[in-house]
C-alpha cells in the first residue's frame, strides 16, 4: 500500500515498513521517526547507519549483534528506541522488521 | 495493533536447559515488543543463575519422550551430556547466546531477574554464589506484588 511520508508517496506495508529501501532518506527517517515519538540525535544516526549496513550485507539482526556491535550497548539501545528497539529502529532505518525470535 | 499483554511474569522452576531457554527467549521476546518483563527463579531454576552452575545446564533425556530414544538409553553416561553437546550446537548455529551471555542481555533489555527466598535458604545459597545481574531475592508475595497493572501474565515453566 501507498503512504504520504515527508509529501513522497511511499510504498509500505501492513505495518508500516518500507517495501523497497531505495525510496528510503533522511527526510522520510525523521518522519517515520516522530510518528514513534522518537527524536533523532547523532547516536540515533549512527545506530540507523550500523542495521542499514548489516541490511545490505543481508546480514539477520538480533540483539545479540547489538550487543557485539561496538556501535551501542543494549541499555542505550532501549533508551534511544523505547518500546521495542529492534521494531522502532528498523522501521525508521526503512529495512524489513527482524523475523528473528532473538 | 497494540497488544493487550503489558507485563509478563515467569517462574523458572526447572533446571533443564530447554527450560531455561524457554523462559529466556520468551522474556527477552516480551522486552523486544516493549513488554515488561521479569523471572522468578525458583526451586532447580536457581541453577540458571548460579556462577558455578549456569554453563553447565543439560537437556533432559530421562523422561522426556520428545528425545525419541528409549528411556533406558537414555540413562547410560554419557549420554546426556552428548545431547546436550548436540543441542548446544544447534543454538550457536542459531546465533542462540550460552546462558550466561542470555541473562547479561536480559538484564540490559530491563528483564528484572529475581531469586526464591524459600529456595536460596534450601539450597544454603549466599548472594555471591548468584549472579552479578540478580535484582534480588523475593518472597512468593513480594513477587506476586510485582503483578501490579492491568495486562499481567503469569507463567510458570
Amino acid at each position: 500500500m501507498k503512504k504520504i511520508i515527508a509529501n513522497k508517496e511511499i510504498e509500505v506495508n501492513e505495518e508500516g515498513y518500507l517495501v523497497d529501501f531505495k525510496q528510503w532518506d533522511r527526510e522520510i527517517c525523521e518522519c517515520i521517526a516522530g510518528e514513534c515519538n522518537v527524536v533523532m540525535t547523532e547516536k540515533h544516526w549512527e545506530v540507523i547507519e550500523y542495521l542499514q549496513d548489516k541490511h545490505l550485507k543481508e546480514e539477520p539482526l538480533s540483539i545479540r549483534g547489538i550487543k557485539k556491535s561496538g556501535v551501542i550497548n543494549i541499555k542505550e539501545f532501549y533508551a534511544l528506541f523505547p518500546g521495542g528497539p529492534l521494531k522502532k529502529s528498523t522501521l525508521i532505518a526503512g529495512i524489513p522488521k527482524p523475523k528473528s525470535c532473538i | 495493533m497494540g497488544t493487550k499483554v503489558k507485563k509478563m511474569l515467569f517462574i523458572l522452576s526447572k533446571a533443564t536447559i530447554e527450560n531455561a531457554y524457554a523462559a529466556f527467549v520468551m522474556a527477552n521476546g516480551a522486552r523486544m515488543e516493549g513488554i515488561e518483563s521479569e523471572i522468578f527463579f525458583t526451586f532447580f531454576g536457581l541453577e540458571a543463575i548460579q556462577k558455578k552452575k549456569l554453563e553447565h545446564l543439560h537437556v533432559a533425556t530421562v523422561g522426556n519422550p520428545g528425545m525419541h530414544i528409549p528411556t533406558m538409553l537414555g540413562g547410560l553416561p554419557g549420554v546426556e551430556a552428548l545431547a546436550t553437546k548436540m543441542m548446544k550446537k544447534e543454538m550457536e548455529k542459531l546465533d542462540m547466546p550460552p546462558i550466561g551471555e542470555f541473562l547479561e542481555i536480559l538484564s540490559d533489555s530491563g528483564c528484572r531477574l529475581w531469586a526464591c527466598k524459600l529456595a536460596v535458604d534450601m539450597f544454603h545459597l549466599k548472594e555471591e554464589d548468584l549472579i552479578d545481574e540478580l535484582d534480588g531475592i523475593l518472597t512468593i508475595g513480594d513477587f506476586y506484588s510485582r503483578a501490579d497493572q492491568e495486562g499481567c501474565q503469569l507463567l510458570f515453566i
